[in-house]
């Protein structure tokens, strides 16, 4: 009882510190609205060859996906890195809070903001581009989205324990993350991605979390919406990094003696 | 009798090759101001984070608060404050937030304002801690250690990097926790700090204890004999001097010095000779070494070893 208490103690201090912080609502909130904008108005009325979509209703699902790896696995492995350099993660080891406290707290955090952003990618979605709100496919949304959320945020917790400095962060992060989007389809139309390139991607939990929430917008979906194959690829991951996080996370910084 | 809240025996720490720590013996006994002193790389961060229990020991007895730390529980951790070398703040909170914050983190905090005004922070209590100087966020460092309201506190190198008003006031500081009765541990490079602030001393360098004691005391001997030096007047060589000045003195170039208990003695030889020679001591000085003397001493042996 008292532990989930510090759980709810826990998980308010970090949304009173990402809302407070500029640049992280910029990144983590901001940038993936920017881009919707940006590819749902260039591409709008674009036909999406083989996949019977307009332009606005392909990238409603391809930001979505973007803002919750952004939400979790980006936000925490950048924000990790650098509190463990910077010897907050060390002060916060040094008092009674039970670790896990801490991690529940950053994972609810970052499930929370993914789930305020796929609200709004879909309102902004619906308002100014006509993609309908998923209704019928909206449990599916749900799962889909703890999944992602849950195994995205193991792999920030993986990702921040392999990076070993501040200074590394953001090029490693992004270093990872950007070739990916644009292999899986979240920014180049997948009618444009060779289908070798498709292959490499589907090794890889960001084309099987895109594809699980495009099925979810998807016009043409007739059952439940769940894809529950790309689903479990993305759960796999996810465990690959709660594995290698439990193994190698450290609360103490790397770059120092 | 109680048992000491530190009490450490035969600690050894090695990393591969390189012992750091090589048998250090310490106890700190209940509402003891306790000073570790040492130069950079001396050992003693690694000893702190071992009694922290942040870092395995390689082989001794380790026991704080009656416990192992390499055990540490969250009952433990309830009992220990931290003030770690470095660590940053969230820069978008506020002290009062953020020791809100640590406060739930304890079964029995302390009140938060009232910890506020312990380390003297109510006038910056809503402000940004990006706002804060570098003297101000140390306070906050100290605030964040005490708001659980622990019995032990560990400060590791509070004042390093802190200009001279600044060091003073985070001494006065520090010397307030003693009359709240908390036993501290506090590591530092500065024999002055030491000196200002502890009960018992002791003096690593190189991974072993080279004295330890009351600040008054540990110099011993040393603190005991005053130095004379002076430069040898014009037109006088080494060998001009009285026979039992020349007998003890080290002369290098025209600089002599002499150590003597009792400088009484050897001023009047000096003086005596000086002034039948018509020429004066040019340069005379008569001092006592001071503990930071003494300190840097013990460490340059150690060194030379």
């Amino acid at each position: 009882m008292r532990s989930l208490r510090l759980v709810g103690h826990q998980f308010r201090f970090d949304q009173k510190v990402f809302w407070r912080n500029p640049a992280s609502v910029f990144f983590t909130a901001v940038f993936p609205l920017l881009f919707l904008l940006i590819f749902a108005t260039f591409f709008k009325n674009a036909d999406i060859h083989g996949l019977g979509v307009n332009g606005a209703t392909y990238y409603v699902p391809a930001i979505v996906a973007l803002a919750v790896i952004s939400a979790t696995m980006v936000k925490l492995a950048m924000n990790l890195s650098s509190e463990r350099e910077g010897g907050m993660l060390k002060r916060v080891r040094g008092t009674p809070l039970p670790p896990w406290v801490f991690v529940a707290g950053r994972v609810g955090n970052s499930v929370v903001i993914s789930v305020i952003m796929v609200a709004l990618v879909s309102v902004i979605g619906a308002l100014f581009y006509g993609v309908p709100i998923p209704t019928s496919t909206l449990p599916a949304l749900l799962v889909t989205l703890l999944v992602g959320a849950f195994a995205f945020s193991c792999l920030g917790f993986a990702l921040a324990a392999v990076i070993p400095s501040e200074d590394a962060a953001p090029a490693i992060t992004n270093a990872i993350v950007f070739p990916l989007y644009f292999l899986s389809g979240i920014f180049v139309p997948e009618d444009e991605i060779p289908s070798g390139v498709l292959h490499i991607a589907d090794l890889f939990p960001v084309r099987h979390l895109f594809a699980a929430l495009f099925a979810v917008w998807d016009p043409a979906t007739s059952g439940s919406g769940l894809e529950l194959g790309d689903l479990a690829i993305v759960l796999l991951w996810g465990i690959a990094g709660l594995l290698v996080a439990v193994r190698l996370f450290r609360w103490e910084p790397r770059s120092r003696s | 009798m109680p048992e000491a809240v530190i009490t450490i025996r035969g600690l050894r720490k090695a990393y591969g090759e390189l012992e750091a720590i090589r048998g250090i013996d310490l106890t700190v006994e209940a509402g003891e101001v306790f000073a570790f002193l040492g130069p950079n790389g001396a050992g003693k961060t690694t000893t702190v984070e071992i009694m922290e229990g942040y870092r395995p020991r390689s082989s001794g007895e380790v026991r704080v608060l009656g416990a192992d730390p390499s055990e540490a529980d969250r009952s433990w951790r309830e009992q220990v404050g931290l003030v770690l070398q470095e660590s940053r703040l969230v820069g978008e909170l506020t002290p009062r937030e953020v020791l809100a914050q640590y406060a739930g983190y304890y079964s029995k905090p302390r009140d938060v304002d009232e910890t506020i005004g312990l380390v003297g922070l109510e006038e910056k209590a809503d402000t940004r801690t990006a706002r804060l100087s570098g003297g101000q966020r140390r306070r906050l460092d100290v605030a964040l250690a005490l708001v659980g309201d622990p019995q032990l506190l560990f400060l590791d190198e509070p004042t390093t990097g802190f200009d001279p008003s600044a060091r003073r006031q985070a001494w006065e500081l520090i010397a307030g926790l003693r009359e709240l009765g908390k036993t501290v541990f506090l590591t530092t490079h500065y024999m002055e700090e030491a000196q200002a602030l502890a009960d018992r001393v002791a003096i690593i360098s190189r991974g072993r204890i080279v004295a330890s004691g009351s600040p008054d005391k540990i110099g011993g001997r040393r603190t005991a004999m005053v130095e004379i030096s002076f430069h040898l007047p014009e037109g006088a060589s080494a060998g001009d001097l009285p026979s039992p000045i020349r007998a003890d003195a080290r002369i290098e170039g025209d600089q002599v010095r002499l150590a003597a208990e009792d400088p009484v003695p050897a001023l009047r030889e000096l003086t005596g000779w000086a002034t039948a020679r018509g020429s004066g001591l040019p340069g005379l000085e008569v001092r006592r070494p001071s503990l930071e003397d003494v300190y840097l001493d013990l460490v340059d042996e150690e060194v030379a070893e």
